[in-house]
């Protein structure tokens, strides 16, 4: 089995379609196990009370916000190499659930900080970066929509896609610079001493599973949509030459 | 080469090129800005430097879809792409030449407006060279907008939403440069930073702006 299997899109409807009902079960059962778990069946903590809660959707969103953006980068980077056309409509696909992401992160930090930090906003370099991790997905996507021609939107977007990458990483070095941070530190690392304690950690996982599965689902199920309005285009413009 | 830049120069000097545009744009920011702040020296000149690069970084953004829009209407783009001269020298002859008109002048014209902001005195030096060295990169970054942007109608609006976060890290780099300079801090480290994306972009970008005007021209 090979990846490059999947550039038909035939074959690619057939095995996700086969695929999809697996995904949002185990979604389903994870982001249920992991936010109950972790809202209810959790202690608070003794320092931030129960709003250390919002860790189980604010970390997984955050990660998959940047997991998202890797993801469009490896299909474009394929796009653009093989020209599979599937690549191409599934990082069209990531795009608006990785803002979706960002956008979580971002709110659920300004709720916890509100409380925590006493403000809800604070230029600090996570904050900032992924407020340009925003802008980054908002202008790919504008960048998508703006286009007619499918093929020339995929490979305009793709070169957006490569040149953003390199400057959201250098953004990301470069707010470091600019100001501390008031955001804290990893505390997720596998090489650790000082790590999050196991009560937070195990249901933490969980949810951290379920978004990654929740982020699967989304993208098969919009570039099943994308896939189909394709062909759906594709039978107008026959009937139109006929 | 040096036939397309000097046709770009003599376009943008002749009128109607939008060559005093950017000038004056930068102009105005630094005369409004303390009339909305409010006359105090101390808070004009610890917010000068973010304002001066600012200024420039907006001024640059004006300017920006004229680099190849013009010469897609009226076809001449096709001719430079059917030209022997190849597409990437062309992206950076159009992008020096954008430099030459507007990044050149906004930082020659930058240290008479640092007085305007009550600008540390120790600044000045830092500020001419940090634009010297960053206003090379918004022109790049620009081109490369303006080459993805290109064949949109009205392609103005995306293209600074796309250019924006773009410009973020030369923006950090040069403001900070300039504010240490004014406060007489070590500064080698952003300095350095800030030529090298403007390096890096001068070197890389071309291929990219290029890839994006041949999908374009296809």
């Amino acid at each position: 089995m090979s990846i490059w299997e999947y550039a038909n899109p035939k074959k690619f409807m057939a095995t996700s379609a086969w695929a999809l009902p697996w995904a949002v079960g185990l979604t389903v059962v994870c982001l249920v196990v992991g936010l109950v778990w972790g809202f209810f069946f959790t202690p608070d903590d003794y320092k931030q009370g129960s709003t250390v809660k919002i860790i189980y959707l604010h970390v997984p969103a955050a990660m998959m916000a940047i997991n998202a953006w890797v993801m469009m980068l490896v299909a474009s980077l394929i796009w653009i190499v093989r020209r599979h056309h599937v690549s191409a409509l599934a990082a069209k696909a990531a795009a608006p659930v990785g803002l979706t992401f960002t956008l979580i992160a971002l709110v659920t930090g300004a709720l916890w900080g509100q409380p925590m930090w006493g403000t809800w906003w604070a230029w600090d370099p996570r904050l900032t970066s992924f407020l340009i991790l925003t802008l980054f997905y908002f202008g790919y996507m504008a960048l998508w929509s703006a286009i007619e021609n499918p093929d020339t939107a995929a490979d305009l977007t793709s070169i957006l896609c490569l040149v953003g990458s390199v400057f959201a990483l250098l953004s990301r070095y470069a707010v470091n610079f600019w100001n501390q941070g008031l955001h804290q530190g990893a505390s997720l690392s596998l090489d650790k001493e000082e790590n999050v304690s196991d009560v937070f950690w195990v249901p933490l996982l969980v949810c951290i599973a379920g978004f990654v599965l929740l982020f699967i689902t989304m993208v098969l199920l919009r570039t099943r949509t994308e896939i189909r309005s394709r062909r759906l285009q594709a039978l107008l413009a026959r009937e139109r030459v006929a | 080469m040096r036939a397309l830049l000097l046709r770009d120069l003599r376009l943008a000097f002749r009128s109607g090129g939008g060559f005093g545009l950017g000038l004056a744009f930068f102009l105005i920011l630094a005369i409004l800005v303390p009339l909305g702040v409010g006359a105090e020296g101390t808070t004009l000149g610890r917010i000068a430097p973010g304002i001066l690069w600012v200024g420039a970084l907006l001024a640059c953004i004006l300017s920006l879809d004229r680099i190849f829009a013009l010469d897609h209407e009226d076809g001449s783009l096709d001719l430079l792409a059917t030209s022997p001269l190849p597409m990437e020298g062309a992206v950076a002859v159009k992008a020096l030449a954008h430099w030459l008109v507007t990044g050149l002048p906004l930082t020659l014209l930058a240290p008479g407006l640092g007085v305007l902001l009550n600008l540390a005195p120790a600044g000045y030096p830092w500020l001419v060279l940090s634009l010297l060295l960053g206003t090379p990169t918004l022109s790049m970054v620009g081109a490369f907008g303006a080459a993805l942007t290109v064949g949109l109608r009205r392609g103005g609006l995306l293209l600074s939403l796309l250019v924006l976060p773009l410009y973020v890290p030369t923006l950090i780099f040069g403001a900070e440069v300039v504010r240490r300079g004014a406060e007489g801090m070590a500064l080698a480290t952003p300095l350095a930073l800030l030529a090298a994306i403007s390096l890096g972009a001068a070197a890389l970008l071309p291929f990219a702006a290029a890839a994006a005007l041949r999908v374009n021209l296809r």
